[in-house]
């Protein structure tokens, strides 16, 4: 078995956090894992992308053009920019809430973010957009998005790796007094 | 043994420690900052840690170590390298006793640095050995082995790894401390025939030094990280040379029904010689996939040269190989094609809507958003020259504050501000330095200012830490690596030794005041100063949140064109507080000319 998965969104969303449960978790079912993220300068509101590669067979830490069997966004203009790294029949998670760069604003454009799931939704078969805001919302955290959507891919897709062992990476890596809003908010998408 | 999963460059520093490294310095600089970082949070006290002041201070400190018997360690990116090298170049001329390795992160892109030049170029240019491992695995293994080579050939060594494997994380095989290096320190023997470097010592090591080398190229041509596969390559008549990620990359596109013959170079000097003519045997063309300078191409040519060889060498210089940024599979892939003579598959058509641009900015809260809107305000209408530095507040370049005009290197702007400023007296000149560049290379330039007769203002942004790799401590901070809580060095009394009669401390997200005071300094003759001290808004707890009266709001939008702050958003085409990002530091509160904007839900 061989994974390769994208995880990206904007600097400060949490994607490191979620690309490390990832690699916890597959460490612990004692597979081998590569991972490469965005560091330093890009951080700062720019676009940041963690490739993580479970199993055999990897040489590159960065996971090629049309290789990756799941993207998981944070964000869905970051979702469209890294779709090139989708497989045929690849599974994109697309969290719905657009972050609107500073550019943006002083452009005066108005960027919601509609306009991406949108064309998500005619190129990629298999899409699931999340609404982080209602979530967040009902959990009572704005932190929790990475958790939330990583119980979404997980739900829509083998990634090789059970909510189980996504929930004991959370035991061994997160601070314990957040341990009940993150099992809450892996499983809040069924 | 035991398995972790590691970053490379955490790899790389549990390598030194199983090496036994006793001494560590370096100043920090991504894609390596993390290489002492990880030495210091796993140090049981038996290794000295330190952030040098800057990395020429770094690499004495470790060389001096090394003097004494010690295996000691320097950690730097490719352009500390640059202000290392007058100790560096010197240092080989004298040789250590413990082993040394001064590590590099080299930064293809490049991502995050003001330039693409290659430390293997510089291990020429320098005349060490060079270690270029290409995985997280290999860059440990070969930490320890950089290590051996150092001491028993009595040299420093280059250690030296780019982003791409720095940044890179793998499960990998580590040992356990049990298992680590252990040795006694002799400490520093007197011997000035030795240790003094007079033009007589430096005659004679030179020789030995050219020598040595001749030596290592076929120690190298039998060290197993410069290998050639497959094994069973005999009828292959097309070959590859390759080095570091690019490898990888090359190794992504080739299987074994679709193999060339493949030559990796882990030790670009000296080259292994030997170990090339074996690969070259039999081949009519090889193309060097390489990343920034094309050195194995340049050996190669050389080698064919040298023993009348007739393989053609393609790479960068004969245009297969793009001659600047970094690889990439595809890219890697595409020219493996060409090579073979293959259609590349056609890049699928782009119909996706455009997607927004997202250059680096400074973040919600940044105090430097202050300052430079303060000097930006204080000198509307005059002429003006804002030379900028290396930092996070380089970040001021951009639209809408545009307060950076001229940026070159760590420090150059105090120095640049003179030089203008001596063709230009009517014009306003200001140097823009962080504290921790301040201490690294901005004090020489502020005693060349002041003893030169210059006339300008300089602006320290003291914001308390190296912000942009990640808030490491400074001389100004008053916490060492090593724990310890010291007597904090402070900016404003370097600046009144050196003479200058107005050096003003200045918080600067009290807008109205920091304008006024910018005013009334930069009016003054001479080299003047001003402290913005505020601290970094990711190390302090945010004191709370601004909102916007819809009431009293005209949306004509000042905030945003003004300030282009991260948490300034356009919502159904009115400006809005994104209150996820907001800290509450109330700079838009003071630039909104209606008074909209104030001071919403306080965390106090």
């Amino acid at each position: 078995m061989s994974k390769n998965i994208i995880l990206c969104g904007v600097g400060g969303q949490g994607t490191v956090l979620a690309s490390k449960l990832l690699s916890a978790a597959s460490m612990a079912k004692g597979l081998p894992v590569k991972s490469a993220e965005t560091i330093g300068m890009a951080q700062r509101g720019g676009s940041v992308t963690s490739h993580i590669r479970i199993g055999e067979g990897a040489y590159s830490p960065l996971i090629p053009m049309g290789k990756a069997d799941v993207i998981i966004a944070f964000e869905p203009a970051e979702a469209v920019r890294m779709l090139p790294y989708l497989k045929k029949d690849g599974v994109i998670i697309v969290n719905s809430r657009p972050v609107m760069p500073v550019t943006a604003a002083l452009g005066g454009s108005d960027y919601n973010g509609t306009e991406m799931t949108e064309y998500l939704s005619k190129k990629v078969g298999s899409l699931t957009v999340v609404d982080s805001d209602k979530a967040c919302e009902e959990l009572g955290s704005s932190k929790i998005i990475n958790v939330l959507l990583l119980g979404a891919a997980i739900s829509r897709c083998d990634i090789g790796l059970l909510k189980e062992d996504i929930r004991s990476a959370i035991g061994r890596i997160v601070p314990e007094k957040f341990h009940s809003l993150n099992f809450r908010a892996l499983d809040y998408l069924g | 043994m035991s398995k972790e999963f590691l970053m490379g460059n955490e790899a790389i520093a549990l390598g030194a420690m199983a090496a036994g490294v006793k001494v560590v310095a370096g100043y920090p600089g991504t894609p390596s900052t993390e290489v002492l970082e990880t030495i210091a949070k796993r140090n049981d006290g038996s290794i000295y840690v330190e952030w040098s002041i800057n990395e020429k201070a770094g690499l004495e400190v470790a060389a001096g170590a090394a003097y004494a018997g010690a295996r000691s360690l320097v950690t730097m990116k490719q352009v500390g390298l640059n202000v290392a090298s007058d100790p560096l170049m010197c240092l080989e001329y004298i040789g250590v006793k413990g082993g040394m390795v001064v590590m590099v992160a080299d930064d293809p892109g490049p991502i995050s640095s003001q330039t693409e030049q290659d430390t293997r170029t510089q291990a020429f240019f320098s005349k060490l050995p060079l270690f270029d491992p290409s995985s997280v695995q290999e860059a440990y293994e070969m930490m320890i082995e950089a290590f051996d080579f150092s001491e028993k050939y009595g040299t420093p060594v280059f250690f030296r790894s780019t982003t791409r494997v720095c940044h890179g994380y793998a499960s990998i095989d580590v040992k356990d401390p049990s298992e680590y290096h252990k040795y006694e320190v002799e400490g520093f023997v007197k011997d000035s025939s030795k240790w003094v470097i007079f033009p007589r010592l430096s005659l004679q090591n030179h020789a030995k030094i050219v020598e040595r080398n001749i030596t290592l190229s076929d120690v190298f041509s039998e060290y197993e990280r410069n290998f050639i596969i497959p094994e069973s390559s005999r009828e292959h008549r097309k070959g590859i040379a390759t080095h570091g990620i690019s490898y990888c990359y090359t190794m992504e596109n080739l299987d074994e029904g679709n193999m060339l013959r493949t030559f990796r170079v882990a030790t670009p000097h000296p080259f292994p010689e030997k170990k090339a003519l074996e690969f070259l045997e039999g081949l009519d063309e090889v193309l060097c996939i390489e990343e920034l300078d094309p050195v194995i191409e340049k050996e190669l040519i050389f080698i064919c040269g040298k023993y009348n060889l007739k393989t053609k060498i393609l790479g960068k210089m004969t245009g297969n190989i793009k001659t600047a940024g970094e690889n990439s599979v595809e890219s890697v892939g595409a020219a493996i094609n060409v090579f073979l003579g293959k259609e590349t598959g056609k890049a699928p058509e782009n119909d996706a809507p455009a997607l927004p641009v997202r250059p680096p900015v400074l973040c919600a809260g940044c105090p430097h958003r202050a300052s430079f809107y303060a000097v930006k305000e204080a000198m509307k209408g005059k002429k003006t020259l804002y030379c900028g530095d290396i930092g996070c507040y380089t970040l001021g370049n951009a639209k809408p504050l545009d307060m950076v005009d001229t940026c070159l290197c760590m420090g150059a702007g105090i120095n640049i501000a003179q030089g203008i400023g001596h063709l230009e007296p009517d014009t306003n000149c200001f140097a823009f330095v962080g504290d921790s560049t301040f201490f690294a290379s901005g004090i020489t330039g502020v005693i060349n200012a002041f003893y030169n007769q210059a006339n300008m203002t300089l602006i320290v942004l003291d914001n308390s830490t190296t912000a942009m790799t990640g808030h490491q401590p400074h001389p100004g901070t008053g916490k060492t690596m090593m724990g310890e809580i010291v007597s904090k060095v402070s900016i404003e009394k370097i600046l009144r030794a050196i003479g200058l009669e107005t050096v003003e401390t200045v918080d600067p997200l009290k807008l109205n005041e920091a304008i006024a005071k910018v005013k009334e300094v930069a009016a003054k003759p001479g080299v003047k100063a001003i402290i913005f001290k505020s601290p970094c808004v990711a190390i302090i707890k945010p004191t709370g949140k601004n909102i916007i009266d819809p009431e009293k709001c005209t949306n004509c939008k000042s905030c945003i064109k003004k300030l282009g702050c991260p948490a300034i958003i356009l919502k159904d085409g009115r400006a809005a507080i994104d209150e996820t990002l907001c800290t509450g530091c109330g700079i838009c509160s003071d630039v909104c000319p209606f008074g909209a904007i104030c001071g919403g839900e306080s965390n106090e």
